[in-house]
């Protein structure tokens, strides 16, 4: 693998037209079929639902500052619906489409070298149908709300009074069919679109990564559907599924939403650890480590998502020969997730690492992703896991899954790729900032939840014992710092738009193809499709003054791979 | 229906002039064969209904719906003449609804003991309450 990537002419230069300015006003956003378009879509929608979610959380935690009532109208029934609303919102509406379906589009085919992903009708379908699923779980606020948590349990979803129920389910339904077709449409886009030279094993890892992702939301969200369907069923027709009462086996729909919302975990972690493979080789200039590893340990990641569902339901009557065999499988993810983190910490031994944000992001989601994964060794463990269940030591350890490394390598990316999007660049300075301050108020508001979990506070409670208090309070404090970096976030984000320095074409020294084309990319991505060789071998690419950005030297180019460089000569 | 079963379902391909030829195309007598088997083995799965076989009964019911699912998929999905990853895609898809339905049936196999038939205690009460009038399917009756 000594042949570089950058094996054409770069086509850098600020062409007068882009994606951006290619067609102008509503209907060409509404009804357009490009891709990077429909990423945009999506970023803007995930990031706003993001933020809604997020106002939740923030409600949830300042009632939790003192025992008892604390905001005054907030009573214990509101309390249920704020944090349903909260794990609703971020799980269906925020993490699930924020990298394959926001990031994924917009990159994916660049990355390929394609001008748009195999089915770009569908791809605009699954967008309308997230905005469908997204206005049902609206319209459940208005008929009512509900209360169940994310999770849907029966029997209480089926007798609780809030009216808003099956909206929500119907909106979550539909969530899902977006969640499937744009599986769907990135499986056959990898398989088909990929350019002359780019083999199964020169793919950029965040391909590997969205490619396994795409695979477990194909086979696994349709049985999240079914699911929905037969609760909605019981709750509109008494027909007897889910409610012991009526003949029905709970556990039975235990069963059947973690045979998806398991892997659908994956479906949040995965992409992540794509996003990250890129940030820790571009941003430290080395090449990746251990590549075929990173690539395969995502499609083990994928298979062993199917095998592990039960160890959520330890104590819910699982027999214990299942809970037995549960519990070993559930070890054995440790394995790949440890093959990556390795992987990436040798990627970074004698690097030439760049503390710019996304690789400070990326830091991040190290020290996260490692404390969540740990914390997991704990819930897997039969014993220690009947104390732990369903306290805030769960809490803490999907937090830092979820948000500390699922959120916090989405937000990476998106800074990553923010000049690729957006033609301009954002406040260096500022963004390490932001970062920093996340990253202590996320430790802060979720570290303390280890010592409140494990002491047995027990999770969605409105109320508390006066002991726990101190605890509380730290995290609310936490969350606050955490809501002040998100928005520091969101001030230079924006103002880089107005106010921001132009993009070079490769601001970060990347070797991959979206780097080849301009920044923003032209409509059609790329005039003729681009020949590929290993992406991460950054021995051509040095900074150019002139450029204010990364360009390939073609002397070095030359001393690479002397056959190569003949040939783009030519 | 001039093509052969054994055409490529390449588009284009060695002759660029020629119609591009969409999908793969199956002759009518093969589909016709096919329909035909699979109304037979319907009827087959009706009549042994008929036919008291203790615990074969399910055997054979099954065994029939195996051999009508694996010849739809064969010859009306076109499994037999794609390429093997989509075979492969089909097969682990099967693959992971029976490890589903396999480790569900274990769970349920441990409690077999405490089981008992019939509906559950209160279930005809329940739905008299929650949808007066409607049918209630009646097993015999619980005792502990």
């Amino acid at each position: 693998m000594t042949t570089i990537n950058l094996s054409q002419p770069l086509d850098t230069t600020v062409r007068p037209d882009n994606y951006l300015t290619h067609t102008s006003g509503f209907m060409s956003w509404a009804f357009t079929l490009d891709h990077k378009r429909i990423g945009v879509m999506y970023m803007v929608s995930v990031l706003l639902s993001f933020f809604v979610g997020g106002v939740f959380a923030l409600l949830v935690r300042t009632e939790l500052l003192t025992p008892g009532q604390t905001i005054p109208g907030v009573t214990a029934d509101v309390y249920n619906h704020f944090f349903t609303l909260h794990g609703a919102i971020m799980v269906f509406l925020v993490i699930i489409p924020s990298i394959p379906a926001a990031l994924g589009n917009f990159i994916m085919p660049i990355m390929l070298g394609a001008k748009d992903v195999a089915f770009p009708r569908l791809n605009l379908f699954s967008y309308y149908l997230w905005v469908f699923g997204a206005l049902f779980t609206v319209c459940s606020l208005l008929l009512g709300g509900f209360d169940t948590g994310w999770t849907f349990y029966t029997p209480y979803s089926t007798t609780t009074p809030a009216g808003g129920v099956i909206a929500a389910l119907t909106g979550v339904f539909i969530l899902g069919f977006s969640s499937i077709f744009t599986g769907l449409n990135f499986v056959v886009t990898v398989h088909k679109l990929r350019p002359p030279g780019m083999t199964w094993f020169r793919m950029p890892l965040f391909l590997w990564a969205i490619y396994a992702t795409a695979i477990i939301q194909v086979l696994a969200t349709p049985v999240l559907g079914i699911t929905l369907l037969l609760l909605i069923v019981e709750r509109a027709f008494n027909i007897g599924i889910f409610d012991p009462s009526m003949g029905g086996d709970p556990v039975l729909f235990q069963h059947f939403f973690w045979f998806y919302s398991h892997p659908a975990v994956y479906i949040m972690i995965l992409p992540a650890m794509g996003i990250i493979s890129e940030l820790i080789s571009v941003h430290a200039h080395r090449h990746i480590f251990g590549y075929k590893f990173i690539a395969l340990s995502s499609i083990a990641i994928a298979i062993f998502s199917f095998l592990v569902w039960g160890h959520h339901m330890f104590i819910s009557g699982q027999s214990p020969l299942l809970n037995t065999l549960f519990s070993l499988i559930s070890f054995s993810v440790a394995i790949p997730s440890a093959v990556k983190v390795f992987n990436w910490m040798s990627t970074l031994y004698k690097g030439n690492i760049v503390l710019n944000t996304p690789m400070l992001y990326a830091l991040s989601f190290l020290v996260l992703f490692t404390i969540g994964g740990l914390t997991g060794i704990h819930l897997a463990t039969l014993n220690t896991d009947v104390h732990l269940h369903d306290t805030y030591f769960v809490v803490e350890h999907f937090h830092y899954v979820m948000m500390g490394s699922a959120l916090i390598g989405m937000i990476g990316g998106l800074h990553h790729w923010w000049p690729k999007m957006t033609g301009r660049m954002y406040n260096e300075t500022l963004g390490r900032v932001a970062c920093v301050i996340v990253f202590i108020g996320f430790n802060v508001t979720f570290f303390t939840q280890f010592f409140l979990g494990s002491q047995g506070m027990p999770r969605r409670y409105y109320d508390y014992l006066p002991e726990y208090q101190i605890y509380h309070v730290i995290s609310t404090i936490g969350s606050y710092i955490m809501a002040l970096g998100f928005l520091l976030t969101a001030y230079y984000l924006m103002a880089s738009l107005f106010g921001g320095r132009r993009a070079p074409a490769n601001p970060w020294g990347g070797g991959s193809l979206e780097w080849q084309c301009s920044s923003p990319p032209p409509f059609d991505n790329f005039a003729k499709q681009p020949r590929v060789g290993d992406c991460y071998n950054f021995s051509a690419i040095r900074w150019d003054e002139k450029e204010q950005g990364y360009v390939v030297d073609p002397a070095l180019q030359a001393s690479v791979n002397p056959n190569l460089a003949a040939k783009n000569s030519h | 229906m001039s093509h052969s079963a054994t055409s490529s379902h390449e588009t284009g391909g060695k002759n660029p002039g020629a119609h591009p030829i969409v999908g793969h195309l199956v002759p009518t007598w093969l589909l016709v064969f096919v329909g035909t088997s699979l109304l037979l083995l319907t009827i087959i799965t009706v009549a042994v209904r008929y036919i008291d076989i203790g615990e074969f009964n399910i055997v054979v019911a099954l065994g029939v719906a195996v051999i009508k699912a694996t010849l739809v998929c064969m010859f009306f999905m076109h499994l037999r003449w794609d390429r093997s990853f989509n075979l492969l895609v089909f097969v682990a898809s099967v693959a992971f609804v029976i490890l589903m339905l396999a480790f569900l049936i274990m769970d349920t196999n441990q409690y077999r003991d405490l089981q008992f038939d019939g509906n559950a205690p209160n279930a005809e009460a329940t739905l008299q309450a929650n949808a007066p009038g409607a049918p209630v399917a009646r097993f015999k009756p619980y005792s502990p």
